[in-house]
């Protein structure tokens, strides 16, 4: 088995707002092996940004505070190093790209600038031998004409563009971790595709280990080899993709993947209802005594009320957070 | 012989100038929307795919005379809608209603529920307020939500709850055709679901009919029952659902099939055929639009620009290979 590179150890990341504790994130753990494609999924407000943001030292404090839990990196625990340090790290070791690529360019400065800054800082590079390098990379994500468009500015590009330079960006220091939170969110599915094939064939070759935060359990079927679930900020399901894709234990995850259209279903779906998950995701200020997710279960009964479940085995490499786990009979067919 | 349609649209143009002012020449003109044709029957869910900039949004807009079009006709029930005064389409408004895709920009923070259910009422139609607020009631609970929720602000919704009050907000003055704008893109998975069966349970009871545009491919194969799939202001393929995903023509169509990621970590998707941008619509390609990044681009496709045909019952493409036709079997192909 490969190492792991990193290990998130019950990870409690709390917002303090005007309305109570916020548990954005409550109690996740888990790691990624060296070259791994770890898929993080879960709906809006699940808690996966905020785990993301919590490896780098991102979460915006006040109003966020990570109570408790370690991030080991290479045998580092991010979560006790200096300012120093973590930016030594941040852009090196770790690289990160965001969702809206137009919000997280900074407009004011031409592409080639940005796609260097990072090697200027954590390489020592002098800024034309990193702009040389900047242009190698940008003509290596396909930017068409690469060395001519170092001036251009972020407005100048399309959205498929700019999230090839944030992705030149975060790849000219080599990193060992990547993580995409919804990289190909904001895309047209025909630029979705040639990100996603670009990511790959990046991670192969520079070795990486990929942190690939999504809602879209498609992209997540295409890219990752594991796969954690979330739901309420905590972790409900982990497993290997075949594992969550044909073989789901939580009613969530199986409630997910019944929800969504797929191409070329309609033939044989004669009713042509969707199926779906009832209610909406409780607030997070709201403290739940029992599972989290039982008020939209259609199988909870009384101990999923009382008493919240942990993680069990299913697999070798399969979690659940699910009571049905240790009362199978309690599952309702046909839900 | 069949039903007249519900609606009609032929040859419908809009250009948007781009840049100039007050006394400045606008340095260009887009055509957001070049020459489209199609009809609607009674009860129909037509979807409306592509990507961001083909249009889509912009021919919805037309259709309801939100905007008003360069040239070309909208026919509503059998009556030219351009040609009415702003008293007439007053009136015809009622029947043509419309949902947004962005619950939380389309509401009006500062009222409160029922205000915002009836208030297309209130333009069409005086009625004392006893009668309005039953009419909100009766409504609220038609798509999902609780009569106590009439006294709450926007704000203190989630954003299908929302998207529900959009709903109901439509529904309030009984339209017969409703252009959903995408209205299920800004919700999660499982909210989706909800919404999209809520529409089509809605559609069955009130006899509705849809214009549902969507970029999601797998939602609009779902709720429609005949698909045209826009590429830089024009439809260059017309299907029905069932025959959108297995016999597509246009390659444009075949590629975008072919870009959606499956859910299936068994089929992974081959590497994309398809290279570049959509091109921008100040600069058309010339031809067909889709040539420059066509792989099956022929001589012909450069210089003469296809219009949409017939190549199969019911099966409309806009494509120069096979003599019109388009792509012959199969996505595999591409």
């Amino acid at each position: 088995m490969s190492p792991k590179i990193l290990a998130i150890e019950n990870l409690c990341v709390h917002f303090h707002l005007p309305e109570g504790i916020s548990r954005a994130v409550d109690g996740v753990s888990f790691d990624l092996a060296a070259g791994e494609t770890l898929g993080l999924v879960g709906e809006s407000g699940c808690g996966k940004t905020v785990t993301s943001l919590s490896i780098l030292g991102l979460v915006p404090s006040p109003p966020g505070r990570i109570e408790a839990g370690r991030i080991r990196f290479e045998e580092r625990d991010l979560l006790g190093l200096d300012a120093e340090r973590l930016r030594r790290i941040r852009g090196r070791d770790i690289a990160m790209i965001f969702q809206e690529p137009m919000t997280s360019l900074n407009p004011v400065l031409p592409i080639g600038r940005q796609v260097a800054e990072p090697l200027m800082i954590h390489k020592a590079l002098s800024r034309s031998d990193a702009l040389a390098e900047a242009a190698a990379w940008l003509d290596h994500v396909k930017i068409p004409a690469a060395r001519k468009r170092l001036g251009d500015y972020p407005h100048q590009l399309s959205g498929g563009m700019r999230q090839r330079v944030m992705i030149a960006m975060a790849m000219v220091c080599r990193p060992k971790l990547l993580i995409a939170d919804e990289p190909t969110t904001a895309l047209d599915v025909t630029i979705q595709a040639q990100i996603l094939s670009l990511m790959l064939a990046l991670k192969s070759e520079l070795n990486m280990s990929v942190l690939l935060i999504t809602h879209d359990l498609g992209v997540v079927a295409q890219m990752a080899s594991r796969v954690v679930v979330m739901y309420a900020g905590q972790i409900v399901e982990e497993g290997g993709v075949t594992d969550i894709f044909d073989r789901s234990f939580h009613p969530y995850t199986r409630g997910l993947l019944k929800s969504m259209p797929r191409l070329g279903n309609r033939r044989d779906d004669q009713t042509r209802r969707l199926h779906e998950i009832p209610g909406s995701v409780h607030s997070l200020t709201k403290a739940v005594i029992g599972c989290k997710f039982a008020d939209r279960c259609p199988h909870a009964f009384d101990t999923c009320k009382q008493q919240q479940p942990e993680l069990f085995q299913i697999r070798d490499d399969q979690r659940a957070r699910c009571w049905l786990k240790q009362y199978p009979d309690r599952r309702k067919q046909g839900a | 012989m069949p039903e007249a349609p519900l609606l009609k649209v032929s040859k419908l143009v809009k250009e948007f100038p781009l840049g100039g002012g007050l006394f400045t020449k606008p340095q260009a003109r887009i055509r957001a929307v070049d020459g489209v044709s199609f009809t609607l029957s009674r009860g129909e869910t037509f979807g409306l795919v592509g990507e961001s900039g083909c249009g889509k949004t912009t021919l919805g807009r037309l259709i309801l005379r939100l905007i008003e079009p360069g040239g070309g006709d909208v026919e509503f029930n059998g009556q030219n809608i351009l040609s009415l005064g702003t008293k007439e389409m007053q009136v015809l408004r009622r029947r043509m209603q419309m949902i947004f895709q962005d619950p939380y920009s389309s509401l009006d923070p500062r009222m409160k529920v029922d205000a915002i259910i009836t208030e297309p009422l209130r333009a069409v139609q005086h009625l004392p307020k006893i009668q309005r607020q039953k009419v909100a009631a009766g409504l609220v609970e038609k798509v999902g939500l609780r009569a106590a929720d009439l006294d709450k602000y926007p704000h203190e919704f989630s954003g299908g709850q929302r998207q529900r009050i959009s709903i109901a907000r439509a529904l309030c003055v009984r339209p017969e055709l409703i252009v959903a704008d995408e209205p299920v893109s800004a919700l999660d998975v499982s909210i989706q679901a909800q919404v999209i069966n809520l529409m089509e349970d809605l559609k069955k009871e009130f006899n509705l009919s849809y214009i549902f545009i969507s970029h999601d491919l797998s939602v609009v194969e779902h709720i429609s029952d005949r698909i045209a799939v826009m590429y830089l202001g024009t439809i260059v393929e017309l299907a029905p659902a069932e025959s959108f995903n297995n016999s597509p023509r246009h390659p444009y169509t075949a590629a975008l099939l072919r870009a959606v990621p499956m859910p299936d970590p068994h089929c992974k998707t081959e590497p994309f055929p398809i290279t570049g941008d959509v091109p921008s619509p100040i600069d058309p390609p010339s031809g067909c639009a889709f040539h420059p990044r066509c792989s099956h681009a022929l001589k012909r496709c450069r210089a003469e620009r296809p219009s949409l045909v017939e190549a199969a019952p019911q099966h409309f493409v806009a494509c120069w290979l096979n003599e019109g036709k388009g792509l012959w079997v199969s996505k595999d192909i591409v």
